[in-house]
């Protein structure tokens, strides 16, 4: 998966070694602020209140 | 290994058909000849000339590599997600915590007579909750609702219960871990613990129901107890008179906080009773805030 990735970046080692590390990043950003954020509500321990 | 000079001759080695293995003879030579020795199939391997993988070989080790490259992801991203409930949470709350609390003190600044008496509506910030026992610098802007969206905020004010100094029950939800976790330390609540709400005119002290001699939780005359461990569906803990039958007129004037419990599940509930302890204190008698502010 990964090495298929590394394959289709465009550049030399180092471009890709920078485009991998901005690819990396982006993807962290999207699960921390979007990804996250949507999934929580349906967890578990996020439930404090009582309801019948 | 080769035999360079020629002419030369060593026993058993002066004709061609007595050659080096044959494995050896394709090391020596740059491109590999033998075509016995290849397998047509196969992508092209290493240069030594033995037997190459076969096809159906490097797929499955493909496959492996891939599922192996897939679980590591899916591990590093439940590490993320753990980062994300513990830190990340807590720096989105923080943030806005910071922004309701500026937002609600202009809002006393500018109008603090006449903000007591509009009506409440979901997400709004109308109280501030001090609980000295859990730090002299706690502090959290409660905002009215206990739905996901507010409750990522602070503390949410359960709809329909009372308000601050009114009789009946405040009853207030907020997060244990996670979101600012304003409700963390809920269990270290001991009887006669001040419960401090500060709106725009007043401060009312509540305290811990029980003996604070004793450490004992039930011991108001009320039944009442100061902290008791219930399940996800006991709605009774936030009625006008916490415990009792749901359509109990108003008794008193009452504090309940609820959270999660243990910590880290959402099997059962950790509630907090309180008992309003005098008069609401005006904040023009005491700017600075009654003296159980700086109770321990």
């Amino acid at each position: 998966m990964y090495s298929w990735i590394w394959h289709h970046l465009p550049g030399g080692t180092g471009a890709k070694s920078l485009l991998s590390l901005i690819l990396v990043l982006a993807v962290v950003a999207l699960l921390l602020f979007v990804v996250f954020p949507w999934v929580e509500p349906h967890l578990p321990f996020n439930a404090v209140t009582v309801d019948g | 290994m080769r035999d360079d000079e020629p002419g030369r001759t060593e026993p058993g080695c002066d004709d061609e058909t007595t050659r080096f293995p044959a494995i050896l003879e394709d090391f020596e030579d740059d491109d590999v000849r033998d075509d016995d020795l290849r397998d047509d199939d196969a992508p092209s391997g290493p240069p030594y000339g033995g037997r190459r993988p076969s096809a159906r070989g490097d797929r499955w080790r493909t496959v492996a590599r891939g599922l192996g490259e897939l679980l590591v992801t899916v591990g590093v991203v439940l590490l993320l997600f753990v980062v994300y409930e513990l830190f990340v949470t807590d720096l989105l709350n923080k943030h806005a915590q910071t922004q309701l609390s500026d937002q609600l003190q202009q809002e006393w600044n500018d109008a603090p007579s006449s903000t007591s008496h509009d009506p409440l509506v979901t997400g709004r910030a109308f109280a501030i909750l001090h609980i000295p026992r859990l730090g002299a610098d706690y502090r959290r802007v409660v905002v009215e609702g206990t739905g996901q969206d507010q409750l990522s905020q602070g503390p949410g004010h359960y709809l329909g219960t009372a308000l601050p100094g009114e009789q009946g029950n405040v009853a207030l939800a907020g997060h244990r871990v996670g979101k600012g976790s304003p409700f963390l330390e809920l269990d270290k609540l001991r009887p006669g613990d001040p419960i401090v709400v500060e709106t725009a005119q007043s401060w009312f002290v509540y305290r811990v129901l029980g003996d604070p001699g004793t450490g004992d939780f039930g011991t108001d005359p009320s039944g009442i107890p100061g902290q008791e461990i219930v399940r996800p569906t006991d709605v009774a803990v936030i009625d006008r008179t916490p415990d009792a039958v749901a359509t109990a007129p108003a008794s008193g004037a009452y504090l309940t906080l609820t959270t999660c419990h243990p910590r880290f599940s959402a099997r059962q509930r950790l509630i907090i009773h309180a008992k309003l302890d005098g008069p609401a204190i005006r904040k023009a008698d005491q700017p600075k805030g009654p003296a159980a502010l700086r109770e321990h």
